[in-house]
């Protein structure tokens, strides 16, 4: 048997309800909200395809549970940004056309989110290094290097202040 | 997730070692990072009716760099490892490893004392912990005690934890002024790949000779395990090329590899000859 509890999550900003037993994974939990935009991958902790930022820190939202995430912000890739107001890493993908099937772009967009807040100027090596708990089956990663390291650049340009 | 459990967050460590002893028959699991045991319940290799979440004890926490020895709380994560300029400096092996280690999100959630305590045969920050002499801090609600962590595997996924007790904190004596401590993973790529064969090397010297010499192996046997037939070749001799040839054979003879889906037994203690023989050529010339 498994408890069930009332929590409140804090994704991109906002209070949601939910109930959930304490089995529940921050991943189940936040697609049962609707957050369709988080995937599952290989729920191994392999792909990425999860991650989510969690008091700004990447991790994969198919091995940490709910009840564990309540009171602590969690952030989305629609929280970055959406078709209005874009995050740059957004548009950088869009720009360099570094998605193609796009089932792995939500984690690897919040990974190089993580990247760049801890270091705004990644060579390619973090970016790859950084990128290593993320996987594209399409094969598509050199496009998706460039267009982390244009957003970097991007953001420095504006201050800094994503 | 497909098997239930029941949870307690306690917000410190006397609320977690409470509830680890409160098991009345059940099977209770501490639950730090989960990138290892969330992955293990899903696949059905572990199953119990209750965890406690590690995320709000603080005390497991921080980093202590003594004049003697460095310590560090059982719940530092990889990342934690990572971001020390302090960790940089006084354990390059354990940087190294915690660099190749999984991917980011892992590397941000999983936990030293977890790595430890997985059993891995594989677990990546144990050599190079090895090869610094790191003793555990094993805490109970009814005890403490340490333990070199030479002495915490008893056989493949076997350690000596009691379920009611938490790995608290790790700690090692400061490298000597003359040393050298350093790692390698050889896996089939750089990032989330589990090791193929993994050596750490510690060789300290002083006045031409040898004085200290630890090497430790991941992957090639049921634990994570020091070598002393090949540490004792070398330690209180100048070492030559001969000498650190029969080092690296004992190495090689003293490990038990086997066939996996990752490499054949062959080709592991291939390896370790050829690896330790490098990190101790290597680690040497510098010292010279």
């Amino acid at each position: 048997m498994s408890e069930t509890r009332n929590i409140t999550l804090r994704i991109n900003g906002r209070g949601e309800e939910g109930r959930f037993p304490a089995h529940r994974t921050l991943l189940e939990a936040l697609r049962q909200l609707g957050h369709m935009e988080v995937k599952c991958g290989c729920e191994k902790g392999d792909c990425g395809a999860c991650a989510v930022l969690l008091d700004g820190m990447a991790v994969d939202s198919c091995l940490t549970l709910a009840w564990m995430a309540a009171g602590k912000e969690v952030t989305t890739v629609s929280g970055l940004g959406d078709l209005d107001a874009p995050h740059p890493l957004q548009e950088a993908f869009a720009d360099s056309g570094a998605a193609q099937c796009g089932y792995c772009i939500p984690g690897i967009i919040i990974a190089a989110q993580a990247i760049i807040a801890e270091n705004p100027e990644p060579s390619e090596d973090d970016i790859r290094l950084g990128l290593s708990g993320n996987l594209c089956r399409c094969t598509g990663y050199t496009k998706i290097f460039e267009a982390i390291a244009d957003a970097a650049r991007e953001m420095r340009a504006e201050g800094g202040e994503q | 997730m497909y098997a239930p459990f029941e949870l307690d967050i306690p917000n410190d460590l006397a609320g977690a070692l409470a509830a680890l002893a409160n098991g009345d028959g059940e099977a209770v699991l501490p639950l730090a990072g989960g990138t290892n045991l969330i992955v293990d319940i899903r696949a059905g290799r572990e199953r119990p009716d209750r965890m406690v979440g590690l995320d709000g004890v603080d005390e497991l926490k921080g980093m202590e760099f003594g004049p003697e020895r460095i310590a560090i709380g059982g719940r530092t994560t990889v990342s934690d490892l990572l971001r020390s300029p302090e960790i940089a400096r006084e354990a390059p092996s354990l940087v190294e490893a915690a660099r190749l280690f999984g991917g980011l999100m892992v590397r941000n959630t999983g936990t030293v004392a977890g790595n430890i305590a997985s059993g891995s045969p594989a677990a990546d920050l144990v050599p190079p912990l090895l090869t610094l002499d790191a003793e555990l801090t094993l805490q109970s609600a009814a005890s403490t005690r340490t333990l070199a962590l030479d002495d915490y595997y008893l056989g493949y996924k076997q350690d000596a934890r009691r379920p009611d007790e938490l790995i608290t904190r790790i700690s090692w004596p400061r490298l000597p002024r003359d040393s050298v401590n350093t790692f390698y993973k050889l896996a089939r790529r750089k990032g989330d790949a589990i090791t193929v064969t993994g050596v750490a090397v510690t060789l300290a010297a002083a006045g031409g000779t040898c004085t200290t010499a630890r090497i430790a192996l991941a992957s090639v046997a049921p634990v994570v395990r020091r070598v002393k037939e090949a540490e004792a070749l070398l330690e209180g001799r100048a070492l030559t090329p001969a000498l650190i040839d029969e080092a690296a054979e004992a190495a090689a003879e003293a490990c038990t590899p086997i066939d996996d889906i990752r490499a054949s037994a062959d080709y592991r203690r291939h390896t370790v000859r050829a690896l330790t023989r490098r990190l101790v050529a290597g680690a040497w010339d510098r010292l010279a």
